[in-house]
């Protein structure tokens, strides 16, 4: 594991059958696993490349067990890593071998839902397609939508701030998320925002949303839902250059449309799709581009109009508009299969997240291409064209010795580049474990101190998942310090009036 | 009158901050410092006048972004943006009105500072939904930045948000990049006429609900809506609803809006002229201006769930003599009551804590202020989780110590 893990506490680890003893009292039953054998399944996270068993899983039922729990080890100094599905893509919920592994699983019940309110309240463990699911027999949904929708959980989009193909005009998760009960490591709960918009005082649902399982443990979710537009319709757009298809992408929004979804695909990639779904795709483009509109009917009519003639301004040399939901969700196959496609053809992939500005990225794709031929390792790229999000996939094969490092050296490049044009890190998977030591590339050390200044707030013994997001890890007190410059306070310099 | 620093640069800013903190010294942040009157009527050593931080650093219109300094007037980045026909879509209100100070002043950091927005807050969001990065200095004298200049970013803690509505209490900002959208083509806004406060919170949450896509939902009892709406039936309760969009899209959905509608009560409509003088009067709270019949009232800003909020007014009514206005489909209720020696902070607290929500007290004159709590007090465990965080960005409370809250 290229990344260095907090080093293991060998006095937590000799008191380990007493603290399973203390767990199985706070969660009793199954609750607790402490075999190897049970363990194993929670040893990594999507991100499989690292694993790590943990010391014991706790699999809590209530909130009041949660909060027992976080407080048992919050006294006894030990570590915590709670974890939704297990889906994160940057090792967000990766075990350590000296900490409680906290699994949200049963957490799986909706508890309210208010179409009054146009909001849900739910569990952390319900995944995110089961809220589309419980309210969509009214017409209604939940618009985040990350590729991972079947399996990953509210709790963990909460942590992640997901995202998805919709985020331009829909928002991320955090833009969709109204309140939330959560518990400190103290073992303190406390409820944040409501089914009300605005927070009272500091915005915390704000800095909790994207925190990456660090500052504490969410038992309960409100969710706004939406009215699922009337209909959508997408259009299929191919193009001999990557240049032409980022002008068309630019126009649309110049034009004034703001797309529920716009997905751009290279040469590679679309090659990869139509030999695994056959989903019509061209094969004598170099980019695709699937714009999708949703609304009034009266409205995606007359706006896809305006696209295709945008589209073909731009020089396209494909131009298909879907005709039914059918046709539309035909258009999406091959994209969504887009990481299973890659799969097919090669042993191992490792599927990074940068965001650049959108112009950036005939530039961003070439500097890629030239990285592939240097690294010697295919890619394809997949992008959220509309938000500038970009995933290449790197084909690689991890039985071959060195290629992961490899791989890992080739995505950390790209990641650089992101920044160096003006992007940053990841769009939507998280730093984790994986993009943990890149964070100096986008952050000062100024900047990640007051971060983790903010995690003092929450976490004043940086026991709740620590070794993610921060590279180096201060205590609070020592973060605590004001550095006074005493002796030279002449009222400063400045013009005063 | 206090001693006034205003700062050139970052540097200036960073030094200023220094100074305080090495002589015990308070800050009070303003930019053009039209909401001063907002917040606890606490005394400060020395006021920090941010507005000489101004620009457009960056406007790339069809990136769907803009950077400026923090003291960059706020009008001036609204007509920018108006001439490439785009909008800050949270629609940020001014304040001016109902605290009867100069109209169409405050700057970018104000309106973020403060997490303005406006009656699209429903559909669009507020200042902090649109806020995608920022350059601060902390109370500790520090320069830190967050975020960056593209929409998905989940890199690091989002601490746009936690800026956006904490007035000026963590940090004074330098530097923030938000998003820009485009403008709609067009607006109309379909009205019902007669509605008690009841029927017209059913009726909002009906219209949100359906296929109307409505970008703003107001209710005016008939006292406050004959300040605003010019139309032959102004002696009635006025409902509105408002259509963004391309023409054609606009048609569609008023047809779906007034079929809905119509077993309710006597329908009406505003063309795009008029549309957009209604919202602008209710997203300024202009029925309580501070130079109408309603100004010497008190002034509470309700935040609570929709379908809570008339039953919070009926309250207000009945046990304040209020006068309401209900904004973002009911989840916003602007009261305005007869002026009193606490703004009947324990009623107005006690009403909206059994309805889920909060309440600020935005306009009361400043005796009334240095008695009552102006924002809403926290339970102990989030009151100290609060007080850690401020403590983390300004550990001896040097920028607007108490204006949120006493000792913090």
């Amino acid at each position: 594991m290229p990344v260095a893990m907090p080093q293991c506490d060998e006095a937590v680890l000799a008191r380990r059958p007493a603290i399973v003893a203390a767990l199985k009292r706070i969660v009793p039953g199954e609750g607790v696993i402490a075999s190897e054998h049970a363990m194993r399944p929670y040893e990594s996270d999507g991100l499989t490349a690292y694993r790590q068993l943990p010391m014991v899983v706790v699999l809590p039922e209530t909130t009041e067990q949660v909060a027992a729990v976080l407080g048992f080890c919050h006294r006894e100094g030990i570590k915590v890593v709670p974890r939704g599905a297990g889906t994160s893509l940057s090792g967000g919920a990766l075990p350590l071998g000296d900490g409680v592994l906290l699994g949200m699983a049963k957490f799986n019940r909706i508890r309210d839902i208010d179409f009054d309110n146009r909001a849900a309240v739910v569990e952390p463990g319900v995944t995110n397609l089961a809220v589309t699911q419980a309210v969509e027999h009214a017409g209604f949904y939940y618009a985040p939508d990350p590729s991972s929708q079947l399996a990953c959980t509210i709790g963990g989009n909460v942590a992640e701030n997901s995202g998805g193909v919709h985020c331009l005009k829909y928002g991320m998760t955090t833009n969709n998320v109204l309140g939330c009960e959560l518990v400190l490591m103290t073992g303190e709960i406390v409820r944040l925002g409501g089914k009300h918009l605005d927070a009272g005082g500091y915005d915390l649902l704000g800095i909790v949303t994207g925190s990456e399982g660090l500052l504490g443990v969410v038992t309960e979710v409100t969710v706004r839902i939406l009215r699922k537009p009337e209909c959508a319709r997408a259009v299929l757009v191919g193009f001999t250059s990557s240049e032409d298809a980022g002008e068309c992408v630019t126009e649309i929004i110049s034009a004034g449309m703001i797309p529920a979804g716009m997905e751009m695909m290279d040469r590679p990639a679309i090659h990869f799709c139509e030999a695994f779904v056959h989903a019509g795709y061209p094969l004598d483009v170099e980019a695709l581009l699937i714009v999708e509109l949703d609304g009034p009917r009266a409205e995606v009519d007359h706006l896809i109009e305006r696209v295709c003639e945008i589209a073909t301004r731009c020089r396209s040399t494909t131009l298909k508009k879907s005709n039914s939901d059918a046709e539309r969700e035909l258009f999406w196959a091959g994209r969504k299969a887009a990481f299973g496609a890659v799969g097919r053809v090669s042993p191992d992939y490792y599927c990074m997240d940068g965001t650049i500005p959108r112009a950036k990225l005939p530039l961003v794709l070439a500097r890629i291409r030239e990285l592939s031929a240097k690294y010697g390792l295919r890619v394809a790229n997949v992008f959220h064209a509309g938000d500038g999000n970009l995933h290449p996939l790197i084909l690689y094969d991890a039985n071959i010795p060195g290629e992961l490092e490899r791989t890992e050296e080739f995505g950390a490049e790209i990641l650089k580049l992101c920044v160096e044009v003006g992007g940053v890190l990841t769009g939507e998977h998280g730093v984790g474990v994986e993009k943990r030591d890149l964070m100096p590339v986008m952050f000062s050390e100024a900047d990640l101190n007051q971060q983790q200044r903010l995690k003092c707030a929450f976490d004043d013994k940086s026991l709740l998942n620590p070794g993610k997001v921060f590279p180096t890890l201060h205590r609070c007190a020592e973060l605590g310090r004001v550095h006074v410059h005493a002796g030279r306070t002449a009222f400063p310099d400045i013009p005063r009036f | 009158m206090n001693d006034i620093l205003k700062p050139r640069d970052v540097k200036d800013l960073e030094q200023a901050v220094q100074w305080a903190l090495a002589e015990g010294k308070t800050l009070e942040v303003v930019g053009h410092g039209t909401k001063r009157a907002i917040g606890r009527a606490a005394q400060w050593d020395v006021t920090l006048d941010l507005s000489g931080l101004s620009g457009v650093t960056l406007y790339e219109p069809e990136e769907l972004v803009l950077s400026a300094k923090a003291g960059t007037p706020l009008a001036e980045i609204e007509a920018l943006v108006a001439a490439s026909k785009q909008q800050l879509a949270f629609e940020p209100m001014d304040y001016a009105v109902v605290l009867g100070t100069a109209a169409g002043a405050g700057t970018i950091g104000g309106a973020l500072a403060a997490n303005l927005s406006g009656p699209r807050r429903i559909k669009a969001g507020a200042a902090r939904d649109h806020f995608l990065g920022v350059s601060a200095v902390s109370g500790r004298g520090e320069t830190f930045k967050s975020g960056g200049r593209v929409v998905k970013n989940v890199t690091g803690y989002d601490l746009c948000k936690l800026l956006a509505g904490s007035w000026g209490t963590l940090a004074a900002m330098t530097d923030v990049t938000i998003k820009t959208l485009p403008h709609a083509e067009t607006e109309e806004t379909v009205l019902v006429l007669n509605l008690d406060d009841g029927t017209a919170s059913k009726v909002m949450a009906a219209a949100m609900g359906s296929f109307g896509d409505v970008s703003a939902a107001a209710h005016l009892p008939a006292a406050v809506a004959v300040r605003i709406v010019e139309t032959a039936a102004a002696q009635a309760a006025v409902t509105a609803f408002r259509l963004e969009g391309v023409a054609p899209s606009i048609v569609q959905r008023k047809s779906v809006l007034e079929k809905l509608l119509a077993p309710f009560g006597k329908l009406g409509a505003l063309g795009e002229a008029p549309s957009r003088a209604l919202w602008r009067a209710v997203r300024d709270v202009a029925p309580f201006a501070a130079a109408g019949a309603a100004g010497s009232r008190d002034l509470w800003r309700i935040s609570t769930a929709p379908s809570h909020g008339t039953e919070v007014g009926r309250i207000l009514v009945e046990e304040a003599d209020a006068e309401l206005l209900y904004d973002w489909a009911g989840g916003l209720v602007w009261a305005a009551l007869p002026a009193s020696n606490d703004a009947r902070a324990p009623l107005v607290r006690a009403t909206v804590a059994a309805a889920d929500g909060h309440a600020t007290l935005i306009r009361a004159p400043a005796a009334v202020r240095a008695t009552v709590e102006v924002f809403a007090p926290e339970a102990p465990p989030l009151a100290a989780l609060t007080m850690r965080v401020r403590q983390g960005f300004d550990p001896q409370r040097v920028l607007n110590a108490g204006r949120m809250w006493a000792g913090v």
